[in-house]
Parts: structure tokens; C-alpha cells; sequence
């Protein structure tokens, strides 16, 4: 039977059945199992993606008791609220925030992952899996239960780390109190939580480059820099684009470190968009408002998305 | 006898099940009354749960009513989540606890209860103002000022390091009677900041928090207001500029914060209670759970607290009020059991039960109600809590940060902490006041539009 035939097998007729009836042959029609396949997704996708989206977007043109459209001085109806927050100064301080941290912390994973991909693929494989089950860990462990880990190591007033700086002769850090090690230390956090991620999407990347391209490179003479340059880095280009894309993704929205870690303090300078959201939307009561916040993410992301998938595209025209 | 027929018996039976199926509701009910669905705060102080499940099983049985009760944590802001999530669907709990700005937040969705209220006041006196500026948004009662969860922040002082680095009695200055002590007239803002300073210098500095956290903004809120310092008015106009209360207790306050350990701006609600349970602290502002704690943890700490009234400024002396209000969904089902259920709970011998419960912690919106007994017997040293309530020779009243301004405007000042980050500004961000009184102009601007 052809691929593309438009029916599934016909099974033989129970002796007696006559003739299938007309709903038999639409069950078995390819296109009816196909949409029933896939129904469960679309309503997951529907559901708990679109639906939520676009109620997040029409909360987003409300006004703060959510009887009718905001208005705005310059912008037209229902879009008072981002009107509102592109005059606002703390705002631009939460975007610029968000954007340091974000961009900040996934370079740092990248970095970090990089290296700890690189260690672990030149370990013997017996000794391999150990190593790669704790450096995993972090990872593992639900974000707000280590967030509080390294808050009660950063905490103001008993700080562990402190304590031990204090033991070498070293005088305290305002590790929350201050604004620049305020940011320093939720980027620590989101680091040692992230890195293992790319460390394991790394480490499968390395696995799969074959290894005659590392041979035939050691023939032509190829140092260990030109190796990773012209085999290591080509090879694994599509899955670093997906990685930094999807991290990116999911740093930019990051809530939990920031909550737990500073609350956005001191004032104000490490909020980001989901924190800041968090404080104007459910705490301040502001819901329409606290929507436009954490709106302002999407076109960020779909600028970003829209480049590293076209070079992912790019790529894989290059290599057919 | 007549022959049963086979159809005759399963249309029989079929009655019966359908006459049992539309029963049912009643069937599962204890009593008549049916059944009221109760969200409850978690209480911090874990019997004041148990305090409460024996209330509505009482007030249940009396009445026959199923009462269901659960309790609702707000770590994490899980009670907040709640709300919003039940006012969003329009179902869930027939009742909820609901902190401080959330009556005025969900007011269209709240039943009025300015009956139970009014029956309340009659018999126990007025409900304290601070709690009517939250609970009754729009001249309507939406929601009951409730005892559990609701909590004054006077100062805890350690009195032993007050008279010793400050020259400061303050057990003589407020005894645990209901009169002044010698010198208490002169416990105002700016003996409160020369003792900050003397503290700080002999290394048990006060532990006030200024981070963006209740406890922040409640203290630096009743400092305000005793200046008569308001950053916006009840019509909602921004009254910043050309505005010298608010310049004085900026100042003061920025005077204060000077004297303050280096990482207030970080701290959380449990700062300062670290603070004071670590002997570190001289003062702070907080309800007697830190004290609780420390009897538990360090009594040598705890036996030498005292709780005192907050220091008066030029328009009077505050004390920093956070309210819980219990209120009734106007999607309930049984909204008449749940009046009923709520102005019973409210009553003296309940709200005592309540009080009592939490050690002390709790505090009734009738100032008729502050003469409980707990307050006096609970120790050591016993008498330490005794002006924790507001009593009249305190000549004080309660204080809700950014009030007067309309709810719906000083809820989004409250909490983005807009008074702490003011002196934040100035003590840590180095800027003038000038500056830092024109930053908070542009931020109450932001939030005026829209409403």
C-alpha cells in the first residue's frame, strides 16, 4: 500500500458483517486518525498555551479594575497600560535589568557548560557517569529549595560565605545589600543552576561529532585550537544556537531566584520582567497592568528566536 | 397480592434513586443549614489553627451547619494566589480570610456586610480607623476586621541595652498598668534617633528593616504619619512637592537609617527578628513573635524584652497596624450561615479565644477589646506584652502606611515600598532629597494613571 493512501489496511470483513459501514471508513480514514492523534496535543497546546496567552493579552488592554479598555495619551485604546509603563523609569530600569541578568547569566552557562563538557568528554567513560551524576545536581534540585541554600549563604546578617571570608581576614560583602553584588549574586545562583544543562546538551553534542573529522585534523597537522575551532565548534553550532535560545527563554522569565534572593531590593535594581510583574500584578493588585509587564518579554524573545532559528535553517541548508 | 411486573420495579427504582440523587445535597450536610465553605490564614503561631478548627466546629454543631475549614498559607503568597484565583473563576471558599489590601483589591467581588458591622459596633464601640480606611473602600463594609492574623508592630525593646547605652528605662517609662511612667512624654522621634545613634556606637544597633517587606514599609509608614507627612492625598492628588511635613520626616527618618546596620536594605520580614533573637539588636518593630521565638531560643534575650509604644512625632504617636479581614464571597452559596458564622467569631468570647490562642498575638478591632488578660499574664518577664494592644494612656493610633490615599492607589505605593525606597535613595543611592522627593513624584504619577 502506498505511503500517502488515504485509508489504513482494510482488515477481512467478519463473516456476515455485509458491507463496512460508513462510519467504519471514516475511522479509518488516515486524515481521521490523524486528527484524533493529535487532538490530546492540541488541546495541552490550546489550553494551557494559547488560551492563557491570549487572556494574558486581553488583561493586558484592561484598565486596573478591569471594567473596560485603558486608555492612553498617545496610544490608542487598550494599549494605555504600555503607554504607561514606557513613561515609567522603574520600568526601563526592570528591562535593563532583566537584560543584564539574562544575557549575563546564559553566557556564563554557555561558557561554563562548555568547559565542564569538554572535562567530562575526555574522562574515561568508566569514571564518566559519576562525574556527570553529580555535576547534574544542581539542576535536579528544585530551584526555590537551592535558591534558599544560597540565601541563607548570602543572608544578610549570618552569611556563611562571610563567615568564612571573616576567618582569612576578609572584610563582609553586602552580598544582597548592595546594588552591584545584589545582581552579582542572583547571576551566581542562575549560573550554578543552569551551567549542568548545557553541560549535558554539550556533552551529547561532542559525543556525536564523529571521530575520522578529528583524525583527519590531526593529519593536516591541526592544533587542539584549530580542532575545536574548524571541527568542534562548526559540529556543534546548531545544538549552541538551540541551547542559548531555549535558556535564554527560560532565564529571561526566570521569577523564583529573584523573589526568594532579593525581592528586587535594593530598590528596585534586580527585578526583572516576572518579579516586577509578580509586584505590580497580584501584590500592588494591578492585574492588567502587571500583564503589559511581563508582555514586554514576548517581542524580546521573538527577536531573538526569530535569528537563531533562521541561522539554525541556514546551517542545515548549508550541510544538505 | 398483585404481580410485580419487571418494567413496574425498575420505574420504582428509578424514583427512589433519582429522589436520592436530588437529596443528596442535604444528606451530606451535618444539619439543615448546609455546608460553609472556610478559608482560613495559617496561622503563624501553630494553635491559633487549632483554636480556630474548635470555633467552627462549635459554631457548626450549634447550628447545624457543616462548617469545612482549611487553612491557607501565605508563604509564598499562597493566600494572595488563592484570592485571585477564586475572584477570577468566581468559585471556591464561601469565605477567605483576606490580608490587609485585599478587601479594597476584590471589592466588586465581596458581599457587604455592613449589617454584621453595624450590629458589631453597636455592641463592642467603634471599629479602630485604620482597619475602616481598608475594610470599607467605598463607604460600604466589604469585608469583617478580623482578630486571627491580625497584628501592631510597637517597639520590642531590649530594655537592658536601652538603659545602658542610652540612659534610656523604658519598663519605668510604660509600666504594664494602664498609666504613664515618669519621662514618657519625651519618647518621640528624636530621642528614639539619639538612642539609634548611641546603640549603633556600642554595637547593639535598633534592627529596623528598609527593604521593600511589610515590616519596612509599616514602620517607616507610622514614622510619616506621625510627622503628618503624606505622599498623596484621600482624593488621590500627589502631594509631594512644597510638602515640609513630609521633608521633616524624610529627614528624620534618613537620620535614623544612618545608624542602622549596613544590610537593613536587604532584609526581609525576619530581619529583625534575627536581629533581636541573636542579641545583636536594641530595638525593633515587630509583633511579639519575635519575642515568642526567643523564649523559645534565647531566653536570656527574651527576659529582657519589653514591648513599648511606638515614639510620637509632631502630630502624634502611631502604632504600625496590619490588618487580616474576613470576608464573603458574593458568589457564595450560603451567604446568611456565613454572616451569621463571622459576627459570631467576632464576638468577645471568641475573639479572647482567639487572642489567647496566639500567645497574645492577635489583636481585635475594637479598642474596647485591648483589656484581655493574656496581655498581662504572658511572660517572662511577665507584663513584657502588656503594651502590645493599643491602650488609651498610649494616646496613640493605629497606622496603615500610605493611607489616606484611595486604597486602590496606596496598595500599589504599599507594595513596591515607595517610602523605604525614598530613603533608600538618599541614605544608600547618595541622591539629595530633592532628588529623591522628585523621584517618588514621578513613580505616584505612574501609578495615578489608570487608577
Amino acid at each position: 500500500m502506498a505511503a500517502d493512501a488515504t485509508t489504513a489496511p482494510i482488515m477481512p470483513s467478519a463473516p456476515g458483517s455485509g458491507r463496512a459501514s460508513s462510519l467504519q471508513r471514516v475511522a479509518r480514514r488516515r486524515s481521521t486518525i490523524a486528527v484524533l492523534m493529535t487532538t490530546p496535543l492540541l488541546v495541552v497546546i490550546i489550553g494551557l498555551v494559547a488560551y492563557p496567552a491570549a487572556y494574558g493579552i486581553y488583561l493586558s488592554t484592561l484598565n486596573r479594575r478591569m471594567t473596560g479598555f485603558m486608555e492612553g495619551e498617545w496610544l490608542p485604546t487598550g494599549l494605555g497600560n504600555f503607554e504607561i509603563l514606557l513613561e515609567s523609569e522603574t520600568f526601563w530600569a526592570v528591562a535593563w535589568q532583566s537584560c543584564i541578568f539574562a544575557i549575563t547569566a546564559v553566557i556564563l552557562k554557555a561558557l561554563i557548560g562548555f568547559w565542564l563538557a569538554h572535562m567530562l568528554h575526555h574522562i574515561p567513560s568508566k569514571g564518566q557517569r559519576k562525574w556527570r551524576g553529580m555535576l547534574l545536581v544542581p539542576w535536579v534540585i528544585p530551584p526555590a529549595l537551592s535558591t534558599l541554600g544560597w540565601w541563607w549563604m548570602f543572608d544578610p546578617a549570618y552569611s556563611s560565605i562571610n563567615w568564612l571570608f571573616q576567618v582569612f581576614g576578609i572584610p563582609a560583602v553586602p552580598w544582597l545589600g548592595e546594588k552591584w553584588w545584589a545582581r552579582l549574586s542572583i547571576i551566581i545562583v542562575n549560573v550554578w543552576y543552569g551551567a549542568p544543562f548545557f553541560m549535558i546538551m554539550y556533552l551529547a553534542a561532542l559525543k556525536s561529532v564523529p571521530e575520522q573529522l578529528y583524525e583527519a585534523a590531526a593529519i593536516d597537522g591541526a592544533t587542539s585550537w584549530q580542532r575545536l575551532r574548524y571541527v568542534t565548534l562548526p559540529m556543534m553550532a546548531n545544538i549552541i544556537s538551540i541551547t542559548v535560545l531555549f535558556s535564554l527563554i527560560v532565564t529571561f522569565a526566570n521569577y523564583d531566584i529573584v523573589r526568594v534572593l532579593t525581592n528586587g531590593g535594593p530598590r528596585d535594581l534586580t527585578h526583572v520582567f516576572a518579579s516586577y510583574a509578580f509586584q505590580v500584578g497580584i501584590l500592588s493588585g494591578n492585574i492588567p497592568r502587571g500583564a503589559s509587564i511581563s508582555l514586554f518579554m514576548f517581542p524580546i524573545l521573538a527577536i531573538c528566536a526569530f535569528f537563531v532559528l533562521r541561522g539554525v535553517t541556514r546551517r542545515n541548508k548549508e550541510q544538505m | 397480592m398483585a404481580d410485580i411486573k419487571r418494567r413496574t420495579l425498575l420505574r420504582s427504582g428509578a424514583g427512589v434513586a433519582a429522589a436520592g440523587v436530588l437529596s443528596a445535597p442535604m444528606v451530606h450536610a451535618q444539619g439543615t443549614g448546609g455546608t460553609l465553605r472556610c478559608g482560613f490564614w495559617d496561622h503563624w503561631v501553630p494553635n491559633g489553627n487549632v483554636v480556630m478548627r474548635q470555633l467552627c466546629a462549635e459554631w457548626g454543631q450549634a447550628n447545624r451547619v457543616d462548617v469545612q475549614m482549611d487553612v491557607v498559607t501565605s508563604n509564598g503568597n499562597q493566600i494572595l494566589l488563592t484570592i485571585n484565583a477564586q475572584a477570577q473563576s468566581r468559585t471556591g471558599y464561601d469565605l477567605m480570610s483576606f490580608p490587609t489590601w485585599e478587601p479594597s483589591n476584590h471589592q466588586r467581588s465581596l458581599e457587604p456586610v455592613d449589617d454584621v458591622v453595624r450590629n458589631l459596633i453597636q455592641k463592642y464601640g467603634a471599629v479602630t480607623p485604620a482597619a475602616e480606611y481598608l475594610g470599607k473602600p467605598a463607604g460600604t463594609w466589604v469585608a469583617i476586621p478580623a482578630v486571627a492574623g491580625t497584628q501592631l508592630k510597637p517597639a520590642c525593646v531590649r530594655f537592658d541595652l536601652l538603659q545602658q547605652h542610652a540612659g534610656i528605662d523604658i519598663r519605668a517609662m510604660w509600666p504594664a498598668r494602664n498609666q504613664r511612667g515618669p519621662g514618657a512624654d519625651t519618647w518621640n522621634w528624636e530621642t528614639f534617633a539619639r538612642a539609634a545613634e548611641a546603640c549603633h556606637r556600642a554595637g547593639f544597633p535598633f534592627g529596623l528593616p528598609m527593604g521593600s517587606f511589610t515590616d519596612a514599609v509599616d514602620w517607616v509608614g507610622a514614622l510619616f504619619e506621625s510627622y503628618g507627612a503624606f505622599m498623596m492625598d484621600d482624593k488621590g492628588a500627589v502631594t509631594v512637592r512644597n510638602n515640609a511635613k513630609l521633608r521633616a520626616a524624610v529627614e528624620m527618618c534618613a537620620r535614623i537609617s544612618r545608624f542602622l546596620p549596613n544590610d537593613v536594605w536587604a532584609w526581609d520580614d525576619g530581619g529583625n527578628n534575627r536581629a533581636l533573637i541573636s542579641g545583636r539588636s536594641a530595638l525593633i518593630f515587630n509583633p511579639p513573635s519575635a519575642w515568642a521565638v526567643a523564649k523559645r531560643d534565647a531566653p536570656q534575650v527574651a527576659e529582657n524584652c519589653w514591648t513599648v509604644p511606638m515614639p510620637a512625632g509632631p502630630e502624634g504617636r502611631f502604632s504600625a497596624y496590619l490588618p487580616y479581614f474576613w470576608g464573603i464571597w458574593n458568589f457564595s452559596r450560603n451567604k446568611g450561615a456565613a454572616k451569621a458564622f463571622l459576627e459570631w467569631l467576632s464576638d468577645r468570647a471568641q475573639a479572647e479565644r482567639q487572642t489567647n490562642g496566639s500567645n497574645g498575638y492577635d489583636i481585635p478591632p475594637f479598642t474596647s477589646m485591648s483589656d484581655f488578660k493574656v496581655w498581662e499574664t504572658e511572660g517572662p518577664p511577665v507584663g513584657s506584652v502588656y503594651n502590645y494592644p493599643v491602650r488609651a494612656h498610649h494616646n496613640a493610633r493605629t497606622s496603615i502606611a500610605m493611607a489616606p490615599a484611595p486604597a486602590a492607589m496606596a496598595v500599589q505605593m504599599y507594595n513596591q515600598g515607595l517610602n523605604t525606597k525614598l530613603i533608600a535613595r538618599i541614605v544608600q543611592g547618595g541622591e539629595s532629597v530633592d532628588q529623591a522627593l522628585g523621584w517618588v513624584e514621578r513613580e505616584l504619577n505612574t501609578i495615578r494613571r489608570g487608577g
